[in-house]
């Protein structure tokens, strides 16, 4: 049974593991045990994060998305409701590592297709939304990740790989299929986001001049 | 009241009200397309639009507030021109189908958009085409059509209690889909079709058959429940084409159940259109006159007191009544309604009614079902109970069961137990329930067939009724204990006095040969097995089911679409259902059948016209007298024509309730003769019998 949603594969059973029943009792004490319903965000990123931990696939199965209802006492569909609603939550399988390539007005600016050529060129993808014959890798598009002072931004997982072009974005693909996760944040010369080779305003010394 | 100004002209609504009410209490019509009255506000159409003074731009009225000496207005040149605005963004991606549609014609979107629409459009893109939907044998989509007003999400969830539709994804991909592939598993779903303000869902068993202005409209009452549910038929060339509700906020709201809407079909196959009389073991078709000349030669010599008649679950009280006065005049007195063998208290004619009335349900506290199910002896009455429910929040309406529930209920019950054992503890306050019970200002007790229809009936009546004296069930100006009945035709026969006389015999009596000749009105549930070889069958009856095949001379009647009839329904409220259509071949209303026959037998009844039979049936019993929209339902008043000593108790026994519907979709003859009911029972499957313990 699937339709243009459900993926046909689908697991037959989830459970939470050990380690997401910790996460899921910080999140329900922070509701009212009436209002628990409201924590059907968390639990559904706590289901993709063990499916990530436990399968090497980020996604959200349906079989889990009723696990998620019956603990929250809300009806499945509302669940489902949820679940498509936000791009974050994947509803079908993806590849170990999701790159996320923001292709929104200042990243593509500044060299986002170069960021998704070099993407394609290392996995073998051809579009957004595939995975890589490896299994690897998903590349999705997304929209403003709101780092725009570093752009391009490649972002995978839920880390961001900032001022990015065709070179870094070779050398983390490269990274990641090795098993390392490189250090993220700017790959060139520069604190978060601070001017590219340190300060360039309010230095000490010019202070007492421009007054 | 607030008083607020609607285009210049002042009117009074209750505070709380939305602009939408306001404008309709001064009489504007406003388009909507996602606004339902009975059913939550969403305000994503955007069509009700209006300018309200000093807002800085048009208002979406459905959702927003009155005030105080605010000014409305529902007819400037920035209301239409809103209106033609939000009209055009619908139309984007709306399907220009409507000749293909069987929503064409009697269309929201159709009459808004030929109303308030601008009449051309601008759009020259591509438009979304949106994958249909598999939502069982009743309910058609067409999704490429849906505009996304989410009524039908809200249907579900709110009122059927089912919640299996959402609208998944979002923006341009957004969609009305159960996600997961499944049908839609409530008895309700056919009113997702009527309030649906497009042709995204419509009904599957009558696609494409017909278009809504060809249809012949007749109101009628709904028979497949008890619940009298007032609905209209619609019939193109002497066909029931389509079945709808009709708005009787008393009886039904605005819904009506699925077997009522599609069971129609039925109403076409298996009809029995010409007498037949049994020859030498086998049925031949014959003629009326020799049909009746035969019958009246076999009642040649046989004692009155040897004659019976067992009354079906679809009859209308007129044939009730003529069939009762036929035996009567030949001296019989063995009359029964209760083909499934029922008991109730008829020494008051609150002894067998819903005496709260449906609409009691909005104000009862506390519930306690006894042996019922309502979800499928009355699904419509089950969504009431769930509005209830609803309304009243988190524990606001307690419910408890006796009886395991063979379906969700749609509310939250407590089951106290799964026999009548329990009502003791209530009683001794043994269990926690009986505490609610006496703390609800209006307790209600609803005492289903599962109980009824018990060996220990009397006992458990007896108990409910104790129960309801005890926690104040019955007050001058409440009266919480209710029979739910599955007949329809029960309670007007029962007001008819329809019941073994002093020296009478009841069903089952008759059934084990305490009769010579047996006359079947549309009795098709009795134990036909039962009946000996040497019991002459009469069956009167509209479809060849059970009963017909035992029956030694059949008459054809008519059903329930075909003849003007007056039903009772659970609550007591008398209701005239007019023809549809006529019967077919040589088949004839019942009542008239019974006067022919009893002209030939020699027994003339004292009435010739509808009119006559209907005055001499109000002498019988002075409620139906009163019937139509409005009419008062005499509640607990005193009619009850007892003719059986009420006094039959007996001890509580402790063997479970045993549902008394196990498969919902097919009931009752014309339910069995359908297709569409047969398909049904296929897809939902039948209820489990719930094991003795």
């Amino acid at each position: 049974m699937s339709t243009a949603w459900t993926p046909a594969a689908q697991p037959d059973s989830f459970v939470f593991d050990a380690a997401s029943e910790e996460e899921i009792a910080g999140v329900l004490c922070k509701y009212p045990e009436e209002r628990k319903a409201s924590a059907v965000m968390p639990l559904l990123y706590i289901v993709q994060r063990q499916m990530g931990r436990v399968t090497g696939s980020a996604w959200v199965p349906v079989v889990a998305m009723d696990v998620v209802a019956q603990r929250l006492g809300m009806a499945s569909m509302r669940v489902y409701e949820v679940a498509s609603f936000y791009t974050m939550f994947n509803t079908r399988p993806i590849g170990r590592y999701h790159l996320q390539v923001c292709t929104t007005t200042p990243c593509w600016l500044r060299g986002s297709d170069d960021v998704v050529a070099a993407c394609q060129k290392a996995t073998g993808i051809q579009h957004f939304g595939e995975t890589s014959a490896d299994g690897l890798f998903t590349m999705t598009e997304v929209e403003c990740l709101g780092a725009c002072a570093n752009a391009p931004i490649l972002q995978v997982d839920d880390d961001f790989y900032e001022d990015m072009d065709a070179e870094r974005t070779a050398a983390v693909i490269a990274e990641l299929r090795a098993g390392r996760r490189p250090e993220p944040g700017p790959a060139i010369n520069r604190s978060v986001s601070a001017p590219v080779g340190g300060r360039k305003t309010l230095l000490p010394s010019s202070t007492a001049d421009q007054k | 009241m607030v008083r607020v100004i609607v285009d210049g002209a002042p009117v009074d609504v209750p505070p709380g009200s939305s602009a939408l009410q306001a404008c309709e209490a001064a009489g504007k019509e406003i388009p909507r397309f996602c606004y339902h009255e009975r059913l939550s506000v969403a305000g994503n159409c955007r069509m009700c639009l209006v300018e309200v003074a000093r807002a800085p731009k048009p208002v979406a009225s459905c959702g927003f507030p009155v005030s105080e000496g605010m000014q409305i207005f529902t007819d400037t040149e920035v209301v239409r021109r809103a209106r033609r605005a939000v009209m055009e963004f619908l139309l984007i991606n709306h399907p220009l189908d409507c000749p293909i549609c069987d929503q064409g014609g009697e269309c929201d979107l159709q009459d808004q958009a030929y109303g308030y629409g601008s009449g051309i459009s601008r759009y020259k893109e591509d438009k979304r085409a949106v994958t249909d939907k598999d939502l069982g044998p009743l309910v058609k989509t067409v999704m490429t059509r849906c505009i996304q007003c989410t009524r039908c999400v809200r249907f579900s969830t709110e009122v059927a209690g089912t919640p299996e539709l959402g609208l998944v994804s979002r923006g341009e991909n957004a969609e009305i889909t159960t996600y997961v592939e499944k049908a839609l598993t409530s008895e309700l779903s056919g009113n997702l079709i009527d309030v649906c303000p497009v042709g995204a869902l419509t009904a599957k068993p009558s696609a494409f058959h017909a278009r809504s202005w060809e249809y012949k409209k007749t109101d009628s009452v709904d028979v497949m429940d008890a619940l009298g549910t007032n609905i209209q038929v619609q019939a193109r060339g002497g066909e029931v084409m389509r079945i709808v509700p009709r708005v009787n906020d008393d009886v039904n709201e605005e819904w009506l159940s699925d077997k009522g809407r599609f069971s129609i079909d039925g109403l076409k196959r298996k009809r029995l259109d010409r007498p037949w009389v049994r020859v030498h073991g086998k049925l031949s078709a014959v003629s009326w006159k020799d049909a009746l000349i035969a019958l009246a030669r076999r009642f040649d010599g046989v004692p009155g007191d040897k004659v019976g008649a067992i009354a079906g679950d679809l009859c209308d009280a007129e044939s009730l009544c003529a069939i009762k006065d036929l035996l009567q005049g030949i001296g019989s007195s063995n009359l029964d309604c209760r083909q499934d063998g029922a008991w109730y208290d008829t020494s008051a004619r609150s002894g067998y009614l819903f005496n709260s009335d449906v609409s009691g349900i909005d104000q009862a506290d506390a519930l306690l079902l006894v042996g019922a199910m309502p979800r499928h002896e009355s699904p419509v009455l089950n969504a009431r109970i769930r509005k209830r429910f609803v309304d009243a929040g988190r524990g606001g309406f307690p419910i408890g069961m006796i009886g395991a529930p063979t379906a969700d209920m749609t509310y939250d019950v407590n089951v106290l137990g799964h026999g009548p054992d329990v009502l003791a503890d209530l009683l001794s306050g043994k269990n926690a329930f009986a505490e609610v019970l006496k703390n609800a200002k209006k307790p209600m007790i609803i005492v289903g067939h599962s109980a009824l229809t018990r060996r220990d009936a009397p006992a458990i009546y007896a108990a409910c009724r104790e129960l309801a004296q005890t926690c104040g069930a019955l007050s001058a100006d409440w009266h919480g204990l209710n029979i739910l009945h599955t007949a329809a035709s029960r309670v007007g026969a029962l007001d008819l006095g329809f019941l073994p006389g002093p020296h009478g015999c009841d069903a089952a009596s008759m059934l084990r040969g305490g009769v010579e000749i047996l006359w079947l009105l549309g009795a098709d549930d009795v134990q036909l097995e039962r009946i000996p070889p040497e019991t002459f069958v009469v069956y009167l009856g509209h479809h060849g089911d059970a009963a017909a095949k035992r029956a030694d001379i059949i008459l054809p009647g008519a059903a329930y679409t075909e003849k003007s009839g007056t039903y009772v329904n659970t609550a007591g409220r008398v209701q005239r259902a007019f023809r549809a259509v006529f019967p077919p071949g040589d088949a004839r209303e019942d009542w008239r059948i019974i006067r022919a026959f009893s002209e030939v037998l020699g027994h003339t009844l004292p009435y010739d016209t509808l009119e006559q039979l209907r005055a001499h049936m109000a002498q019988v019993n002075p409620v139906f007298a009163q019937t139509g929209q409005g009419a008062p339902r005499l509640a607990g008043a005193e009619g009850g024509l007892a003719s059986e000593a009420t006094a039959r108790e007996g001890e509580l026994m402790t063997t479970p309730f045993r549902p008394v519907i196990r498969d919902y979709y097919q009931t009752n003859a014309i339910s069995r003769a359908s297709q569409t009911m047969a398909e049904c029972s296929k897809v939902y499957g039948v209820a489990p019998v719930v094991a003795a313990e």
